[in-house]
């Protein structure tokens, strides 16, 4: 059903390959026949109405499905020439390579340093120096460092909720990844910790690739290179967001983004 | 704009911005009516008459522009919705500007007539013009209040017709001006009134190009004719 669109001219290299991907829930088919290539270093938006599957496409992305019996996935996800579907992916490995970032912030009940050198200690031994190291590159890449450097023993749950949030995208680099999934991420963030949080991540595409599902659709079209629309499980339109949002070429999208729909 | 948007009032806001483009353009076109008529029957009432109402047409751009920015920053439109915005925004310019030259028709008029000396200049090419200019006029305003693009494509096509009379009109006022310099005075006054009317043909013609850009979502502007008519009709 999508547009044969892709805009994602030859020199652009993907960092994810999606080929065919249906996903079930139980008997439920939440995703149908997604094919889409996520472009390195760019971020790619997934809006549409709720339901639609934008937060499932996520999801199939770092696997987080697996966390949930009855729920799975059939087609190709390559990651860099590799599919992440296959059952003998080391999903803890794929985790610290795609990190993803919730809607509601998720400290652990930990400190602020912790909160960040908990998830490194799970992949590399760091003596005392490069884990201090590691935990201020962390924070200075989520914006944070300048806030929190003199208190970094405080507890992670102390902090603002932007602040949260920026604490668990500082936690989401700390381990190197190479894509960051955000679903919703200012969600539940005032106007002026969701301004901070889209800066960033417009920082953070120079290093990562980034996919971003967002009931906000000016958001979408702010942060976003890439935009898709997806209904009812269908990728509807995916296209460059500049022109998604002035000239769509399916009228579900038009109406979608006009706020026609209903 | 046919579907309707989840908020009836951005609905509203949206026809209210394309009802006082439509009566901007409305008084611009009897503006413009006025001071040909005056032009072609040499009156001063109907010439002080345009200049009097000119000030209406600047209130009217001051206003439009104003709901323009207010409905963008309350609404962020987006796709056709956006494209309607600007459009609106930039064809009041060219209503504003219409006007101008309507105004500057009713002046020129009023000094030939202070400049009591007889001419002789034949001016049929202004007149046949100025009635081509009012009718375009109220043409890409049509198209715009049906989003018309096909009707826009001709309006694009016709205002060269405006162009030939106008060149026409400069060949023959060199000639009537190297015969006797005496004409020269008058000359330049009928030479600003052409050009003013060739002026109000131009934005008619921007006007009905904007109606492709809303409707097509392609900027048409300084491209070849075929083309605008292909995407025009597409």
């Amino acid at each position: 059903m999508m547009e044969a669109t892709n805009s994602q001219s030859a020199e652009l290299k993907n960092a994810l390959e999606i080929k065919d991907l249906q996903f079930f829930y139980g008997s439920f088919q939440g995703l149908k026949n997604i094919n889409l290539n996520i472009a390195e270093k760019h971020v790619t938006a997934f809006i549409g109405p709720s339901g639609c599957g934008k937060s499932t496409l996520l999801r199939t992305l770092n696997r987080m499905y697996d966390l949930y019996p009855g729920q799975r996935a059939e087609g190709e996800i390559n990651f860099y020439g590799q599919n992440i579907l296959d059952s003998k992916q080391d999903l803890n490995l794929l985790r610290s390579r795609i990190g993803m970032i919730f809607q509601k912030p998720t400290p652990f009940p930990m400190s602020i340093y912790d909160n960040i050198a908990f998830g490194v200690k799970l992949y590399e031994t760091l003596s005392r120096a490069e884990m201090d190291e590691r935990v201020e590159w962390s924070l200075t890449k989520a914006a944070l460092w300048g806030e929190v450097k003199d208190k970094l023993n405080q507890s992670g749950l102390s902090l603002s909720g932007g602040q949260q949030q920026r604490l668990c995208i500082a936690r989401g680099v700390s381990v190197k990844p190479s894509i960051l999934l955000l679903d919703e991420p200012t969600s539940a963030l005032d106007p002026i910790s969701t301004a901070k949080v889209e800066e960033l991540v417009h920082e953070l595409k120079k290093d990562y690739t980034i996919a971003i599902v967002t009931h906000n659709m000016q958001q979408a079209a702010r942060v976003s290179d890439f935009t898709a629309y997806m209904y009812l499980g269908e990728m509807m339109e995916f296209g460059k967001t500049d022109e998604l949002f002035l000239k769509p070429k399916r009228k579900e999208t038009e109406d979608y983004i006009t706020g026609r729909f209903g | 704009m046919p579907d309707k948007h989840l908020s009836s009032q951005f609905d509203n806001d949206l026809n209210a911005l394309c009802g006082s483009l439509l009566e901007m353009g409305g008084l611009v076109e009897s503006q413009v009516s006025i001071a040909m008529k005056a032009f072609s029957q040499l009156d001063s009432d109907l010439a002080d008459q345009v200049m009097m109402r000119e000030a209406e047409v600047n209130n009217f751009e001051i206003s439009i522009d104003q709901a323009c920015t207010e409905l963008i920053a309350k609404r962020q439109p987006t796709a056709r919705d956006l494209r309607l915005v600007m459009a609106v925004s930039k064809a009041i310019t060219n209503l504003e500007r219409a006007g101008d030259e309507a105004d500057r028709i009713a002046k020129r008029t009023k000094h030939i007539l202070e400049d009591s000396a007889s001419h002789g200049i034949n001016t049929a090419e202004i007149r046949v013009s100025g009635q081509m200019a009012v009718s375009l006029l109220r043409r890409s305003l049509d198209c715009f209040a049906r989003l018309d693009t096909v009707i826009a494509a001709e309006v694009v096509n016709e205002d060269k017709q405006i162009d030939e009379e106008f060149k026409a009109f400069v060949r023959k006022l060199t000639s009537y001006m190297v015969e006797d310099p005496r004409t020269i005075s008058v000359g330049l006054d009928m030479l600003s009134i052409a050009k003013a009317v060739e002026r109000i043909g131009d934005h008619a013609k921007n006007i009905a190009e904007f109606v492709i850009y809303i409707v097509k979502g392609t900027d048409v502007r300084h491209i070849p004719h075929d083309e605008l008519t292909k995407e025009a009709n597409s």
